[in-house]
């Protein structure tokens, strides 16, 4: 935060110097709800009565790239999948406390096919259907109604330009999409969760199938991706949280331990345990 | 220990080859036995494929008949598309909902259940049909001929290969990957949105091989079928006639012709029709499993 901070006063002056202190001020939770894409307050989730998250508070601000860390099991993956209920799915899954999502707790009575496509996922394995990547990219504008075909088109480009593969595959689009690289495919799959037009985009570890350059490849991309998206993306490599993060918050059996500025998490985290991790000591 | 290995691979070996040796010995069998009408008589293909006048001579050595089998076909191939017509649709209910709706319910009960059909003798599909569908069609449909019909034969046989498909297709869509319905429901799909634009298109190769196995079984069932379906050797005028098929007519005359003989010869190149069909079947299968896994 602080080097943000640093770095716009330098730029703009005093009016950067505003968004500084409110910046600051979200964190401290001073500064109004508007300001946030998700609230979690108090989010307790159980798998029959396994508890998998415990107490969980949590602001995710929009246009930033939040970082989940922590080791396996921590419940980092379980937490991003209640942002857009995924883990509806599990059996004997139980949710507690409040995630609210522009104001609505989507735990609430709210339309689950509406919030996933609000809110978008990347999987940890590229996961294109076995169809055309033209009609892996209109798959989701066509369940939620588009038929025009002059409009799918349009979305279609414009979805793959938005994730950088529009050249590599443009005159290949009837071809399957399994015929791509691993690489190719998770770009293919990130301009399929585009096509709907999400303000979210949830990613479960994307590039961990996958080889340096496409990973390379995908985090140039979550760069670019933000100005127009919250991006929330649970990661293994604390590099690459690092590299590509705002904020970063490190779990640990099922507790969030401590969120703050990527810079601070990496600089000097507060919590002891933050920094064993981070230094290697365990994890 | 090298002793029991050798003798293993050795029996194992030997199995598989006799098993090898028989079904190519039974293909040559029919072949020479089914072509003879055609190379001993000299019928033409075409006469037994597309003619209807069906007059072979029933004494060894000699021929001079008419061995038209086009009805018999056309009865084997009315009897079997109307059941696939009443039987795809209820098998592929039947898959989903164990695969997709309701996997607990559906692996406990339903395909349990399904399973049973498969273990019914065809005695009793036949028998069942006989009392029951035979006297309902004849009252109820006012079928012309006393209700032994096609759709008799259809229903029977519908039933008959509806677990074949079931039980087919459900492997088929519970082998659908787990990864295809998470970025189905992750980009917001209903449910049955993610069934029919995802799972089914992802495992038709699978679901086809169902229902061509159901068909090979359609083609070959005789005993069912012979009981309800009249054998009336006649084009039935709509599905409520009765007419006769391949099997029925084999199993009705075999034991009533003379060895060597045109019409029992003539019998022979019917079941040679069954087994080419069967392993046109089976050809088409191998040919869907391969296209399957190109998808993969």
């Amino acid at each position: 935060m602080e080097g943000i901070g640093i770095l716009n006063t330098a730029g703009t002056g005093a009016l950067a110097r505003e968004r500084a202190d409110e910046e600051t001020q979200t964190v401290t939770r001073t500064a109004s709800d508007e300001n946030l894409k998700y609230k979690i307050r108090d989010l307790n989730l159980y798998y029959d009565t396994t508890q998998a998250l415990k107490a969980i508070n949590m602001d995710i601000k929009p246009h930033e790239v939040t970082a989940m860390i922590g080791p396996s099991g921590c419940g980092k993956s379980t937490l991003l999948r209640t942002l857009n209920r995924m883990n509806d799915l599990v059996d004997g899954c139980r949710v507690e406390g409040k995630v609210i999502l522009d104001g609505t707790d989507i735990y609430g009575n709210i339309d689950v096919n509406e919030l996933r496509r609000n809110v978008g996922m990347v999987f940890q394995q590229p996961n294109p259907f076995p169809m055309s990547i033209y009609d892996n990219i209109a798959y989701g504008p066509r369940i939620h109604g588009e038929r025009n075909k002059a409009r799918l088109d349009q979305i279609v480009e414009e979805s793959l330009k938005k994730a950088a593969i529009w050249d590599e595959l443009k005159d290949r689009l009837k071809k399957s999409a399994l015929g791509l690289s691993g690489g190719q495919q998770q770009r293919l799959c990130i301009a399929r969760a585009l096509a709907v037009d999400p303000d979210v985009l949830l990613m479960d570890e994307p590039t961990s199938a996958l080889d340096p350059i496409s990973t390379t490849m995908i985090e140039d991309l979550i760069q670019e991706m933000k100005d127009n998206y919250t991006i929330v993306i649970v990661t293994h490599n604390m590099q690459q949280a690092a590299r590509i993060s705002d904020k970063t918050a490190f779990f640990l059996l099922g507790e969030m331990v401590e969120m703050d500025s990527t810079d601070v998490i990496f600089g000097q985290p507060r919590d002891k345990r933050t920094e064993d991790y981070i230094t290697g000591r365990f994890g | 220990m090298f002793k029991k290995e050798y003798l293993g691979r050795g029996i194992v070996t030997v199995c598989g080859i006799f098993i090898i040796a028989l079904t190519l010995a039974i293909s040559v069998f029919l072949l020479v036995k089914g072509t003879g009408v055609f190379t001993q008589f000299h019928h033409s293909v075409a006469e037994f494929l597309f003619s209807d006048n069906w007059a072979p001579k029933d004494v060894p050595g000699e021929g001079g008949g008419h061995i038209g089998a086009s009805i018999y076909i056309m009865g084997s191939l009315m009897t079997c598309g109307l059941a696939l017509l009443i039987a795809v649709p209820f098998s592929l209910a039947g898959a989903i909902f164990i695969a997709e709706i309701s996997p607990r319910l559906g692996s406990r009960i339903l395909q349990p259940a399904i399973e049973i059909f498969v273990g019914i003798p065809s005695v009793v599909y036949g028998w069942v049909g006989l009392t029951i569908l035979v006297p309902f069609i004849r009252d109820k449909l006012h079928a012309p001929m006393g209700g032994y019909s096609v759709l008799a034969a259809g229903i029977v046989l519908a039933i008959m290969i509806f677990p074949t498909i079931a039980t087919v297709a459900a492997d088929a869509l519970r082998a659908v990957p787990d990864s295809y319905r998470q970025a189905a429901y992750g980009l917001g799909s209903t449910r049955w949105q993610l069934i029919y634009k995802v799972s089914v298109p992802a495992a038709k190769s699978g679901i086809f091989t169902g229902i061509i196995l159901g068909l090979s079984r359609a083609f070959g069932e005789t005993l069912a079928v012979a009981m309800v379906i009249g054998k009336t050797r006649v084009f039935p005028k709509g599905i409520l006639y009765p007419t006769n098929n391949l099997t029925a007519a084999i199993a009705a005359d075999m034991g009533n012709t003379a060895n060597g003989g045109e019409y029992n010869m003539a019998l022979w190149a019917m079941a040679l029709l069954l087994l080419i069909i069967s392993l046109a079947c089976i050809v088409v299968i191998h040919l869907l499993a391969r296209s399957g896994e190109k998808d993969k």
